[in-house]
């Protein structure tokens, strides 16, 4: 299964770095994003900073859906998800591959979403440890989940709209808790992160666990 | 010695229409089959149901000892289809979709090189990303994955289409060397003269199903 995560994994990467559109496009959607909320929220600069927490990830998540959404369109061209099927691949390697691709793009992204939010919100990012605990655990929840879903989605006709309306009520407790986490780790209080934490972990677990075992079955009938 | 393919009534829906409406058939290790038939008339579904990408949800399937109703994941690793579709990656290169390809069926990275050289697409091309590719040169590059991949069961459907005459002769060459080491070859066309060339037997499709079955060598 990993040697097969690791082919799908780096021909995702691969084909990402050549065509940027990660970086031309899915980070500028996530940058305007933070730069929208600014200024619907700039006369009051305090809101902003406040609001950091919920702001970051509402733009991890919508970055989230492009990232998946791309993902699956690799093979949507050409009958590129038959030649996946043919591929003789194992399932669970592909799901673990292309969600992994998935979450390394989503991790650079939330870099430059972190300092987007220090220039733009003035937000101080404080409790680094945590922040990033909180990144990785959301970021495998999210990726896992998307891919999930992912791949129902590109399987029907109406994959653009499907997507969102799938994902974005699945994905609600990871905005919750990685808003939660972040405010403890901002405001000094890591302890009133930790349930928070544990909710992404189990979310994360769940959601690979699923995928790993559910892929092949919904790469095929969908 | 059993069947690299037998299909015992055979069914297959697509949504719910029957495509394939109770197939006999049966190809023996080695054998080259041409499935002949007017448009619409089951060709690449029957060629999609060998693969398993198509559930038979009735009747029999068997293709090389895989039981498809049961499983038709498992045959995947031993089949190769060309057909309408390159399933080509347009942002990498030639060489790296066909080595993707190998490396993914479990097979030799090594046989890049030999299976670009094979379809003539070695040197300068290797390094060329597939979206800059003609037509033909993507068929090419399919056929290329094919050929390294080595597949126990090569479903060609349409092979010829998009090849230029060079392209097509080098095509019936590298069925002819997958025949002569033991591959089985079942393709679907409408170039009759050309497939039937290197067939050994032809079957015709009608409505879904095996109207006629004619020896030819």
């Amino acid at each position: 299964m990993f040697r097969d995560a690791a082919l799908v994994a780096g021909k995702d990467l691969r084909i990402e770095l050549r065509s940027r559109v990660a970086t031309n496009q899915v980070a500028p959607f996530a940058v305007l994003v933070l730069l929208l909320f600014a200024f619907a929220l700039d006369p009051d600069r305090g809101v902003l900073n406040r609001a950091t927490p919920g702001l970051f990830w509402v733009a991890v998540l919508f970055s989230s859906l492009l990232a998946v959404q791309r993902s699956f369109g690799l093979e949507a061209a050409d009958g590129g998800r038959d030649t996946l099927r043919l591929s003789g691949l194992d399932a669970a390697g592909i799901f673990v591959g292309k969600a992994t691709a998935v979450a390394l793009q989503l991790l650079a992204l939330q870099v430059v979403l972190g300092v987007g939010v220090v220039v733009l919100y003035d937000a101080h990012l404080t409790g680094p440890a945590q922040l990033v605990a909180t990144c990785l655990l959301a970021t495998i929840g999210l990726a896992a989940a998307g891919t999930v879903y992912g791949v129902v989605a590109a399987g029907l006709r109406v994959r653009e709209t499907l997507l969102p309306l799938l994902v974005l009520p699945v994905v609600a407790p990871v905005l919750l808790a990685g808003t939660k986490a972040w405010e403890a780790a901002l405001a000094g209080a890591p302890a009133d992160g930790w349930p928070w934490l544990r909710l992404l972990a189990v979310f994360a677990v769940v959601y690979v666990t699923v995928g790993v075992a559910a892929f092949g079955l919904l790469l095929e009938e969908t | 010695m059993a069947s690299a393919v037998c299909f015992r009534s055979a069914v297959v829906l697509l949504d719910r229409f029957p495509a394939l409406t109770g197939v006999d058939l049966e190809v023996d290790p080695g054998e080259a089959l041409l499935v002949r038939g007017p448009n619409g008339a089951g060709k690449t579904t029957l060629l999609r149901a060998i693969a398993g990408l198509a559930p038979v949800v009735d009747g029999s399937a068997e293709v090389l000892g895989h039981d498809l109703r049961r499983d038709r994941r498992a045959v995947r690793r031993q089949v190769g289809l060309f057909g309408h579709v390159t399933g080509l990656y347009d942002d990498l290169t030639v060489a790296e979709n066909v080595r993707f390809s190998i490396r993914a069926a479990g097979g030799d990275p090594d046989g890049v090189a030999v299976a670009l050289a094979r379809v003539e697409l070695d040197g300068r091309l290797a390094s060329l990303a597939v979206a800059k590719l003609s037509a033909g040169q993507r068929r090419r590059t399919a056929l290329a994955a094919l050929i390294g991949r080595r597949p126990a069961l090569w479903l060609l459907d349409e092979p010829h289409a998009g090849l230029d005459a060079r392209g097509r002769d080098l095509l019936d060459e590298v069925i002819a060397d997958a025949i002569a080491t033991g591959a089985t070859v079942v393709l679907a066309s409408h170039d009759t003269d050309r497939a039937a060339a290197v067939a050994t037997r032809t079957v015709t499709m009608v409505g879904g199903s095996l109207e006629a079955r004619v020896r030819v060598s």
